[in-house]
């Protein structure tokens, strides 16, 4: 009883250090993520009301938007844990704290993931299909199936270390190691896993040759390791200004030396795609086509995102490569953006949407998202910034704000 | 008279006491549908049954009996119109194969609108099982120069040739594959189903089939009271609902009861043909045997059971 008791306090707790004691740009974004979900579930509404239609997903772009942040989502949620590594090797001194707000982030993260493949779904009503024992799972061929496992997985388990984490904070007990890092080091293969089951989705189609490339998978992981840390990067900045969070200005630099290298290795399979596709010349080029330029004398219009994308990815590897640009933290908060737009512009639009177009049976639907689908995207990205915000708040008060004594007695 | 169907099945749960887990969560589940959803559900008597819905290969005769009853009454209610369900087992021995002249072909797109008739497509918006393709005579089959929303006066155009495209009917069908759910899958007669009962509407299969045969239905299908055909399948050509994926099933409720697809029939050139392939006496297995014949991406090894052939 008496551990029901404390975890209740706990809650309450929490939810007092979420809401309470911020600052005036603290509630402000509260207010501006509030107004994100307020509108996107008129949006939502809509859409449930009339159906998919009301997106610019047609059969022939049978995936849009939708599933493009899904994807891009993946890779946040992966990288974000995978920060641990370097913490572990470089042995940076809050590693404790570079775990639990990489686990955060990769909360955060899988919850959209989740949410944008609800919303992308026909028949919500029957999410409960693809559970375990309760619905039909196809299993072991359908790579769906596999990556609702390892999500789900990798959610429990990010969320049962991350909110033991803030619980032994927040009672001011010493947590168990020998509980905790078992479950960190676990979800490091976990991490690199739901990125990589995630591309096997759309490698395994021998339908859509723009996906059916052995280096897919090696791509995500590379693109991943770059635009995760760009969020982490930036919150740590943040956070050791606001709050007693200390980080080295040699762990943050070091963490964009590794991005350099990540995005290094990306721009290289990259071009080892691009080399194959062009220079064998085959049908399946014109997916390429569509994506850097036009089909039948008609612009793309994903055409100058993908070249905007390809522009960031190489400014921001200079960026981070050259010690000058690293050390310098305004040319390093520039990389981190343009890093983080890079790969989302690759997973979120150049990622999906040339692997449909032209179709399967060479017609060419040039689609574009639609207000609804831009609308409830926001609220998706609304919910996600709103959990991860709270749940930060909350860890930052009870790790350094003294907030500790106040909450307990 | 026809027997009750005898699909293979696994064997029926046994009833148990009250309720079994699966029923105690899906009713659970349902409670929070219900009370999250503004539809009115809660006063809708069928709603519920229609939510814990069981997959098509789980129901046992009885159930199968009592469903194709509650679906009949909802379809009245909902057209008001009487529309038969039937639930027709494969026949034995039988392997549906179809195959498609292209030296006959005009492009007329005869058997597309029979089709929408044949097996309730929805009218608004339209959706059509079959894709007619027209090509340039010079290019041959080549899908990159392919037309598919061409709009003669008249047809054939000269120059151009036409192939028709729908499901192929694999005998490794990559869309089963990928279906997180079952909800699709082959039957012993050949025929790939849709169970539109069981579909989450997540569209992999749509991404997974190499032919663009799949369909979703991106809204209620508009389909009028009049224009309907009341004999319909389970599996087939029942009226479909909004955010489901559907398809060709090769007429699934005539070619089990011995007739010929409608696109067949109706075919004013006489290029479909359609027959068992185990059959070696049928007219199928004469084409494949005698015809220059050649099947769709074959690199993909899907084993497509439509062939495509020069019959002249």
């Amino acid at each position: 009883m008496t551990i029901l008791r404390k975890f209740g306090a706990f809650v309450t707790g929490s939810a007092r250090l979420a809401f309470l004691g911020g600052n005036r740009y603290y509630y402000a974004w509260l207010a501006v993520l509030g107004l994100c979900i307020g509108q996107a579930l008129f949006a939502y509404a809509h859409q449930f009301q009339v159906g998919l239609i009301s997106t610019s997903m047609r059969d022939s772009v049978s995936w849009g938007y939708y599933i493009g942040n899904f994807t891009f989502l993946v890779g946040v949620a992966a990288a974000a844990v995978l920060l641990v590594v370097p913490a572990y090797v470089y042995d940076w001194k809050p590693i404790k704290e570079v775990a639990l707000f990489g686990e955060l982030l990769a909360v955060a993260a899988i919850v959209m993931c989740l949410l944008f493949v609800l919303v992308d779904m026909g028949r919500p009503d029957r999410f409960w299909h693809i559970l375990p024992f309760v619905g039909r799972m196809h299993l072991p061929s359908a790579i769906m199936a596999w990556d609702a496992i390892v999500l789900n997985i990798y959610l429990a388990v990010n969320l049962t270390v991350a909110s033991y984490l803030v619980y032994c904070a927040y009672h001011g007990i010493h947590y168990n190691k020998k509980f905790v890092w078992p479950l960190v080091i676990f979800s490091i293969p976990m991490a690199v896993s739901i990125h990589t089951v995630t591309a096997f989705l759309y490698n395994g189609m021998a339908s859509r040759p723009y996906w059916n490339s052995a280096i897919l998978a090696p791509r995500f992981i590379a693109s991943a390791f770059c635009s995760g840390p760009a969020l982490l990067l930036i919150l740590f900045q943040i956070l050791r200004k606001v709050s007693a969070f200390e980080i080295k200005d040699e762990a943050i630099h070091k963490v964009a030396e590794l991005m350099a290298y990540a995005m290094g290795f990306n721009l290289f399979l990259f071009g080892a795609e691009v080399f194959k596709e062009y220079y064998s010349d085959t049908h399946h080029l014109v997916h390429y086509e569509y994506l850097f330029a036009g089909l039948h004398g008609h612009p793309s219009p994903i055409a100058p995102y993908a070249w905007m994308s390809l522009a960031f990815a190489v400014i921001s590897f200079f960026l981070f490569l050259i010690p000058r640009t690293r050390r310098n933290f305004i040319t390093m908060n520039v990389g981190c953006v343009l890093i983080y737009a890079s790969v989302y512009i690759e997973k979120g639009i150049a990622l999906i949407i040339p692997g449909f177009t032209p179709d399967q049976l060479g017609q060419v639907y040039a689609y574009v998202p639609s207000v609804t689908e831009l609308r409830v995207a926001a609220g998706v990205f609304g919910i996600g910034f709103l959990l991860f915000t709270l749940m930060v708040k909350v860890s930052v008060g009870l790790l350094f704000g003294g907030v500790r004594e106040r909450a307990t007695g | 008279m026809r027997e009750l169907p005898t699909l293979p099945m696994p064997v029926p749960a046994p009833p148990a006491e009250g309720y079994t887990r699966r029923e105690a969560v899906v009713m659970g589940l349902f409670a929070l549908a219900a009370a999250a959803t503004t539809t009115g559900c809660a006063a809708d008597a069928l709603a519920y049954d229609e939510f814990v819905q069981k997959h098509f290969k789980d129901l046992s005769p009885e159930e199968l009996q009592d469903r194709l009853a509650q679906m009949e009454k909802r379809y009245r209610e909902q057209f008001g119109t009487a529309i038969k369900v039937s639930a027709t087992p494969p026949m034995e021995g039988v392997l549906f194969g179809y195959a498609l002249d292209l030296s006959r072909c005009i492009g007329c797109r005869r058997c597309v609108y029979g089709c929408v008739e044949e097996n309730n497509q929805s009218r608004t918006p339209q959706t059509h099982w079959i894709t007619v393709l027209e090509m340039d005579k010079e290019e041959g089959v080549n899908l990159q120069d392919a037309n598919a929303y061409y709009e003669h006066e008249t047809v054939p155009a000269p120059g151009k040739f036409y192939m028709p495209v729908a499901c192929q009917h694999c005998e490794n069908p990559p869309c089963v594959k990928v279906c997180p759910v079952e909800a699709t899958w082959k039957e012993p007669d050949g025929i790939v189903v849709i169970d539109y009962d069981w579909c989450i509407g997540c569209r992999n299969c749509i991404a997974a089939c190499p032919y663009g045969a799949r369909r979703f239905n991106w809204t209620t299908p508009g389909l009028p009271k009049d224009e309907i055909n009341p004999n319909t399948e389970y599996l087939g050509n029942r009226p479909r609902q909004r955010g489901v994926v559907e398809k060709c099933s090769f007429c699934l409720q005539r070619v089990r009861k011995g007739l010929y697809p409608k696109c067949v029939e109706v075919c004013p050139v006489g290029a479909r043909k359609f027959g068992n392939l185990l059959d070696p006496t049928s007219e199928i297995r004469y084409i494949i045997e005698n015809k220059r014949v050649f099947i769709l991406k074959e690199e993909l090894n899907t084993q497509p059971k439509f062939f495509y052939y020069y019959g002249l």
